[in-house]
């Protein structure tokens, strides 16, 4: 038996599923869990139209229309998809192939954006799925009170994020854009600003040795400096946000900057809240030109998601 | 509370730079695939499937080497790890355990953060020819 407040998906839909025609068997794939707001899609009221209407236009991960599962007094937003594709086995062949795993981390997250503007959620993690809409409702009314705990505390609001980096020292002495043609201190292959010519190495070994020392000495001082800027800009910035939360720095693959990163964090603030933070980052970055500082969102609040405590 | 009645207006992932020198007003850039990935593998309510690959043990842990965790040892390198002993570490590892105890969620992390690094330099050291040529 079904359990009631099942938003079913078009006639249609499967239509757009790789293969066509009726999938032999299908899996359930979660996005996000939702309180009573989307549940109250289920009950046909008046707010609840325009949110199924938006919700209708938004197709999922392997392209089925995405629809809320409601029971407990909570919504799960999931999408039918191929159990070939998305069963056990596929997903863990599947996860190892960056690409497929580009286009699913898009389309998962592309869900969670849209729908976050709709209604207050909480995301789920990358590839939780089900093999039902039954086995949806018992993981929601397993956990339901810590979930509606989580949105009460979470749903709503959005996150920000931030990414510090040590400047190139070249950079920082340049004082600004004005400064010697702003990035020509660093040579191309980046060795860094203790690059010293082999002419000038030459010239004189005990120089080079001492000019090298120095400059070796005034990296760790800069880098010093650098890391002691990028925990007060974390300190104030929580202070400002309703929660914080610090993740390790990414490597310079994944964030695509070649400068040492010095702080990678999440901040959970009210949706009006954008523009006062966005001006206590920018204070924070020109009083400290050691940072190059990055600032993200918002984002729906994955990073707050799991927060089963009332801590910090 | 106000629910989503006043939803923010969202361009997700957006990037405002600040300090680079080029970009005194900041800039915004695209959304970065990275701070996806990092997102929606590492972040996000953890919430049992009945279908569901374990993400912590298996194959995505290749992945987070290669993405995350790997910056680890990069950031160690440089002395750059003060985050280390932030509470993040534990209040991951309590999301991970769903419901479970801090202290057991701690120890848990420690041994994950063990085995990763115990892969990272089996990886590093089976990749280290391909891995030489910065991209």
């Amino acid at each position: 038996m079904s359990p009631a407040g099942i938003i079913r998906p078009e006639p249609g839909g499967y239509r757009d599923l790789p293969g066509g025609g009726r999938p032999a068997k299908t899996a359930v794939w979660a996005y996000a869990i939702a309180g009573s707001g989307a549940g109250d899609l289920a009950a046909g009221d008046l707010a609840a139209g325009d949110l199924a209407a938006g919700l209708r236009q938004l197709t999922g991960v392997g392209g089925a229309p995405v629809r809320v599962t409601s029971c407990s007094g909570l919504g799960m937003l999931v999408s039918d998809v191929s159990a070939a594709q998305f069963g056990e086995a596929a997903l863990r062949r599947n996860l190892e192939d960056l690409d497929w795993l580009d286009q699913v981390a898009r389309a998962h997250h592309h869900v969670i954006d849209a729908a976050a503007r709709l209604f207050p959620l909480l995301p789920t993690r990358l590839a939780t799925v089900y093999s039902s809409d039954d086995a949806v409702c018992a993981a929601l009314a397993e956990r339901r009170a810590a979930l509606r705990g989580a949105l009460r505390r979470v749903g709503g609001r959005v996150e920000w994020g931030v990414k510090a980096y040590a400047m190139p020292e070249s950079e920082i002495t340049a004082g600004g854009p004005g400064g010697a043609g702003g990035r020509g201190g660093t040579p191309a292959g980046g060795v860094g600003p203790g690059r010293i010519s082999t002419a000038e190495a030459r010239g004189g070994g005990l120089a080079y040795l001492r000019r090298r020392r120095e400059q070796l000495a005034a990296g760790r001082e800069s880098r010093a400096a650098a890391v002691g800027a990028a925990r007060a800009l974390h300190g104030a910035l929580a202070g400002q946000a309703e929660r914080a939360r610090l993740h390790p720095p990414q490597a310079p693959q994944l964030s695509g900057v070649r400068l040492p990163m010095l702080l990678n964090a999440a901040y959970l603030l009210p949706a009006d809240g954008a523009a006062e933070f966005a001006a206590a980052v920018a204070a924070h970055a020109s009083a400290h030109p050691e940072l190059r500082i990055e600032l993200t969102g918002p984002w729906p609040p994955y990073s707050f998601a799991g927060d089963d405590d009332d801590g910090r | 509370m106000s629910a989503g009645g006043n939803a923010p207006v969202r361009g997700a992932g957006a990037a405002q730079l600040y300090g680079t020198g080029r970009s005194s007003g900041g800039s915004r850039a695209p959304a970065n695939l990275g701070d996806i990935l990092e997102r929606v593998l590492d972040k996000g309510l953890v919430i049992a499937g009945d279908i569901q690959v374990n993400l912590l043990d298996i194959e995505l842990l290749t992945i987070k080497l290669r993405l995350v965790i790997a910056s680890l040892d990069t950031a160690r390198e440089v002395g750059i790890n003060w985050w280390e002993t932030d509470p993040w570490l534990s209040a991951d590892a309590i999301r991970r355990q769903g419901e479970g105890q801090p202290g057991d969620g701690m120890g848990e992390l420690r041994e994950e953060i063990r085995r990763l690094r115990g892969r990272v330099s089996e990886l590093e050291s089976g990749d280290e020819s391909r891995r030489h040529h910065p991209s």
